[in-house]
């Protein structure tokens, strides 16, 4: 019975890990660069939806979508701004920026909502009771993992499916000829932000809703663990996001359970090393050889 | 005439760097000069906040008595090490004489071998592991040190709870939590008391503790100890109201603070229990009167932190009475002499009665328990 606790909250935390590792993977198959600032956008998501609830007095469901709004925004601001103008620099060169652009937003929000953490009221709250009260789980943990199927279902469903989806898959294939094909890569690229920080938004919500707490830096050590994720589950690849995701909330949650809760966050990038060692491109990855 | 004005500028400013300088005699306007630091941003800024609060409102009523007087300088120093260290540095250039601080361990730790390399006499409100002033003749503490908080826990299950089911929750890279496990599940084992799970977190895992908890919950526990501070157990304590389990959670002085946490539930912490010296409820007339300054004068309840760096500031003043000292020696005039006091010295304070203090810079004093009903701290034995 425990161990269906522990496998369920595993999945729970995965999802979350999981929405993160989206934006991560997608930014990386299409722009061909890692945006460390998006575990800050899911801090500002948080915020943003705190101040909403609090300060506005919005319910639970505009709070949020004021949080999808804002951040949004912000992606689509920070890509204007801080990646567009070095596309034809080096990665590194980018690399860093993005680390800065980290920075700022940790402590820009220090200075707005200051360093002290806040409690977060959770946007559903209680628990129901499965097999006679012997297994009790949050209505939080099944929201989450409800938002995680949700957005898998309808990522898969845009990127296969609509016009502006194909428009980004191709865009990641090769962006050469899909500017050739006459696809504006930089709307395109643009609208991949876009996405990647409004579901950044809704990782925010429900990582403050799970954990009631909400500081500058609630956003850097999730940010990191879905990278490693998105990594761990192929980059560029939607389907391994998810998979890595929900991997990496599992182990972590069975590896605290069962060998120590202290060591935890090693056995996790543990496994992450052991993957790639066998498979270098992550699980779901396509292993792209670069024609010199 | 050019150079003439070249000439006149820089004797200017040549008298407005002296001007600077001379600005820190000590005991030049016939005050002892004292120094808090502590965390006035960041985490735990309630705990800063609340020593340099404390401080003042002893500050200002010893001044009001007349005798003996003191001029107070707070700084911050977020909880880092290294920016304790540089206020340390820049109290000392603004003449402080004694130290009432650090408030956080980390940096009592840190900022004790400068104080003893520069014969500065430091009493800290709060810095609990014997870290701090061990092999350091010049550095005393108000509060418990970490041992003697696991231990005293450990005594008051043996005594309260013999049959509890205990469980054990910290944090693994702190050293307060660390130290306050490791004395309890020594005295815990030496009490033959029923310990069934232990687990812990590290910072970075700090928001999810409900592996830890399905784990507690499934070896039966029913008291659970957790010598944390209070932003991690009110996660821990939301947390487990969501998974429908509640045992008694027990804690020690870190959880102070619990119930002053904006927008926190209180209800959640309904039952939780704390060891801490100080319950700003406890009727005796001095606390109350302290509580009411401290109210009027910051808006809030004290904790026990505030009570400590007002029983610290008394404590100097009394030993420096003792030891006939005089504002315009130096500090390391004072540190000497207050160092051969402190042993001999007796106060009631509001954290306890009879404190003494041992040469090595450690307190005496019983803890004191206390339950957290209806949002408020209720003495229990």
């Amino acid at each position: 019975m425990e161990f269906l606790a522990y496998l369920i909250s595993g999945i729970s935390l995965g999802s979350v890990y999981a929405i993160i590792a989206l934006g991560y993977t997608m930014v990386y198959g299409i722009a061909k660069m890692l945006n460390f600032a998006h575990g800050d956008v899911i801090m500002v998501g948080g915020y943003i939806s705190f101040c909403a609830m609090q300060s506005l007095g919005f319910s639970a469901f505009p709070s949020v979508l004021l949080a999808m709004l804002v951040c949004t925004m912000l992606g689509v601001v920070i890509e204007a701004l801080a990646y567009k103008p070095l596309r034809s620099a080096a990665p590194l060169a980018v690399l860093i920026t993005a680390i800065g652009v980290s920075n700022l937003l940790q402590n820009a929000a220090m200075l707005i909502w200051k360093a002290a953490p806040r409690v977060y009221t959770p946007v559903v709250s209680g628990s129901m009771q499965l097999f006679d009260g012997k297994l009790k789980v949050s209505y939080i943990s099944l929201l989450t993992i409800a938002a995680c199927l949700v957005i898998m279902a309808a990522l898969m469903l845009f990127t296969g499916k609509t016009r502006i989806g194909k428009a980004m898959r191709a865009c990641a294939e090769d962006r050469g000829a899909a500017e050739l094909m006459g696809i504006n890569v930089n709307a395109t690229v643009s609208l991949t932000f876009a996405i990647g920080s409004g579901l950044a938004a809704i990782a925010g919500v429900l990582l403050c809703s799970f954990s009631g707490t909400l500081m500058p830096t609630t956003g850097s050590m999730p940010g990191i663990k879905a990278f490693t994720a998105a990594v761990f589950g192929g980059i560029g690849s939607i389907p391994g996001a998810f998979l890595g995701g929900l991997l990496l909330g599992v182990i972590e949650s069975l590896a605290q359970a069962y060998i120590t809760s202290t060591m935890a966050n090693s056995i996790v990038f543990c496994v992450l090393i052991a993957v790639l060692l066998v498979r270098p491109a992550g699980l779901l990855g396509k292993y792209v050889p670069e024609k010199v | 005439m050019k150079k003439f004005a070249a000439m006149l500028t820089a004797f200017t400013m040549a008298l407005g760097l002296t001007a600077c300088g001379s600005g820190n005699a000590a005991g030049a306007d016939n005050a002892f000069h004292l120094g808090t630091i502590g965390p006035l941003t960041g985490q735990n800024a309630i705990y800063g906040e609340a020593v340099a609060n404390g401080a003042k409102v002893a500050v200002e009523e010893i001044n009001a008595m007349g005798g003996v007087q003191f001029v107070l300088e707070s700084k911050d120093d977020a909880a880092d090490p290294e920016t304790s260290v540089n206020a340390y540095h820049n109290l000392l250039d603004n003449g402080m004489q004694v130290l009432v601080s650090p408030t956080t361990t980390a940096c009592a730790i840190e900022v004790s071998t400068h104080v003893y390399e520069d014969r500065v006499f430091m009493l800290t409100p709060s810095a609990s592991a014997p870290d701090v002033t061990a092999g350091k003749d010049n550095v005393f503490q108000v509060c418990f040190t970490d041992p003697n908080l696991g231990l005293g826990a450990a005594d008051y299950m043996a005594e309260h709870m013999p049959e509890a089911k205990i469980g054990v929750l910290y944090r693994s890279d702190d050293a307060y939590s660390q130290g306050v496990r490791d004395t309890f599940m020594t005295q815990a084992k030496k009490n033959n008391l029923n310990v069934l799970y232990e687990g812990s977190f590290t910072e970075d895992t700090s928001t999810n503790f409900e592996v830890q908890l399905t784990s507690a919950r499934a070896a039966g526990v029913d008291l659970m100890f957790i010598p944390i501070y209070f932003q991690p157990a009110s996660v821990v304590l939301n947390q487990a109201k969501a998974m429908g389990y509640a045992p008694t959670f027990f804690g020690v002085d870190g959880l102070d603070g619990l119930l002053t946490m904006e927008n926190f539930d209180v209800s959640v912490a309904e039952g939780v229990m704390l060891m801490t010296p100080f319950a700003a409820n406890a009727g005796d007339e001095r606390t109350e009167n302290f509580v009411k300054k401290y109210k009027e004068e910051f808006g809030s309840v004290p904790n026990q932190f505030a009570a400590d760096a007002y029983d610290a500031v008394y404590i100097v003043k009394e030993a420096l009475e003792k030891a006939g000292c005089t504002p315009d020696q130096t500090h390391q005039e004072l540190c000497e002499a207050l160092l051969k006091t402190m042993p001999e010295l007796k106060v009631d304070g509001l954290t306890g009665k009879g404190l003494t203090w041992k040469a090595n810079g450690e307190v005496s004093k019983d803890p004191l328990a206390v339950e957290i009903r209806s949002g408020e701290y209720v003495p229990v034995a």
